[in-house]
């Protein structure tokens, strides 16, 4: 018991000292996840649009796709974009294997389903309601589109923190795609992996500190943003 | 902006399904500016709600046509006219935003939106809400901000569908200034009433409605006074009109209804 007890006290100081080993890896983590976070937006919110406002044959199976893939294994993303990335996979000659761009497209290929999925399931209640007043109005639709996005914004962004969430919180596919390279391509996750297996707990700690930190604060905000939604929409 | 006016417009056996079944049934009418108000009465499931859409272009007639003055093919509502939803559904934003929005959609100038939109506010008593959000409104005045909206892009058509349905009073008599001022200004009001007071308060003109089709339409002090359909009469005299069309058949006098007929398609 000692032991943990200390190591807990170690850790915390590292924390409050911004240890400058642990901050690296907390800010190489923020912004892997966070790149892949954007670009999972940018890609995911037009499919999202696309699926929730038009119909088209095969848009089911589509759906039902993206909501499986919400699920994908992350160790089967990190495994199939290591393929890809390998020098004798076709991305070979681009040499990203074991760099910190490697590791944002593999969290890409794992947030976008749940940014997909998500936004297309609020912009389609949104769309339901709305639809008969836009028309009504004559909206085109590239007005109804932006209205319906600005008015959905609570639960759009519910739905980016909860891809956020995903992202930060997985290690099997940085840790195949990254590597966990000192200084490269150490992340928070494998950090804590590895920290653990070499039996040095304060550190592992640490990082697990700020991680349930931040998976604490990013519900709480999922929280507010979902009350703030509901006042505005109160009727 | 003011778009070319939708009226006179005609409709020419249009129908309607819904689900397999025909909810509208050949109906032909003709609406013009005159007389200023409209309005649709008759029981559950008539099909006023659809009627009303069906006019102002929300979606098209699956038999027959409907052609308005400004644009012959069905296409989108035209721009000159408007409707009030009997749920309105109010934008997730400000009381003024709403209105705003409708300016926007509607084409009218940026530099209009704000003079306008305070305007059409002050007319219907709620520009000191101008910035609350609109959906904190009580009931009364989201329908208020409704008519406000409609009102705003100044149409020439106004469709107007259950306006004061579940309002109280008081609620309900400010609707109605509304409403007849809207006509004296020169807005041509189509709409539905399940309130038979209220449609002799408002109506000009008076379209009973049965069953998906259009029993009787007479100037509305004529309609009151002898409506010349026997449902109509029964309607107005405020029997419950499931029993009515049975006892017809049946011979028996209305009395001796019971609540079995309930069951019975309406």
């Amino acid at each position: 018991m000692d032991v943990i007890w200390q190591a807990v006290l170690a850790a915390l100081s590292m924390l409050l000292t911004l240890d400058e080993r642990l901050m690296e890896v907390i800010l190489l983590s923020l912004e892997v996840s966070l790149t892949a976070l954007l670009i999972a937006s940018l890609i995911g919110l037009p499919i999202a649009a696309c699926l929730a406002l038009t119909r088209f044959p095969g848009r089911k199976t589509i759906l039902v796709l993206f909501n499986a893939m919400m699920g994908l294994p992350p160790v089967v993303v990190g495994l199939v974009v290591y393929l890809l990335l390998s020098r004798s996979g076709p991305f070979g000659v681009f040499n990203l294997l074991f760099t910190p761009t490697a590791m944002i497209i593999a969290q890409v290929v794992l947030v976008t389903p749940i940014i997909v999925s998500l936004s297309r399931e609020s912009l389609e209640t949104m769309r339901h309601e709305y639809h008969d007043t836009l028309r009504s109005m004559g909206a085109a639709p590239a007005q109804a589109i932006s209205i319906l996005v600005w008015d959905g914004r609570f639960t759009l962004a519910t739905a980016h923190l909860a891809g956020f969430g995903r992202a930060v919180a997985e290690v099997g596919a940085v840790m195949i795609v990254g590597g966990n390279i000192d200084h490269m391509t150490r992340v928070m996750t494998t950090a804590i992996a590895l920290e653990a297996s070499k039996g040095d707990l304060v550190v592992a700690l640490g990082l697990g500190i700020v991680l349930v930190a931040l998976s604490l604060a990013v519900n709480v905000l999922v929280y507010g943003l979902r009350s703030m939604g509901e006042a505005r929409a109160a009727s | 902006m003011i778009a070319a006016s939708p009226l006179p417009f005609h409709l020419k056996g249009a129908g309607v399904s819904r689900g397999g079944k025909q909810v509208l049934k050949d109906i032909t009418a003709s609406f013009e500016a005159n007389p200023p108000k409209t309005v649709i009465i008759g029981p559950n499931g008539a099909g006023k709600s659809l009627l009303l859409q069906l006019c102002h272009g929300l979606f098209p007639a699956d038999s027959g046509v409907i052609e308005w003055s400004s644009n012959r093919d069905f296409r989108a509502p035209s721009k000159a006219q408007a409707m009030v939803f009997q749920r309105p559904v109010l934008f997730r934003r400000s009381v003024i935003t709403n209105v705003i929005l409708a300016l926007k959609i509607a084409g009218f100038s940026k530099a209009e939106w704000r003079d306008r939109a305070a305007g059409v506010l002050r007319r219907t008593g709620l520009s000191r809400y101008a910035a609350t959000p609109a959906r904190s409104l009580s009931f009364g005045e989201q329908q208020r901000l409704a008519l406000a909206r409609a009102l705003a892009v100044e149409p020439k058509l106004l469709f107007l569908d259950e306006p004061t349905a579940s309002l109280d009073p008081a609620a309900a008599h400010l609707v109605e200034c509304l409403i007849e001022e809207a006509a004296a200004g020169g807005v041509k009001i189509i709409m539905t009433s399940h309130d038979l007071n209220q449609t002799r308060r408002l109506a000009d003109e008076t379209i009973f409605m049965h069953r998906g089709r259009i029993k009787e339409r007479a100037p509305a002090d004529r309609f009151f006074a002898s409506p010349e359909n026997d449902l109509a009469q029964a309607f107005i005299n405020g029997e419950l009109l499931w029993w009515r069309r049975r006892s017809i058949f049946s011979g028996v006098d209305g009395d001796g209804a019971s609540c079995e007929g309930m069951d019975e398609e309406v």
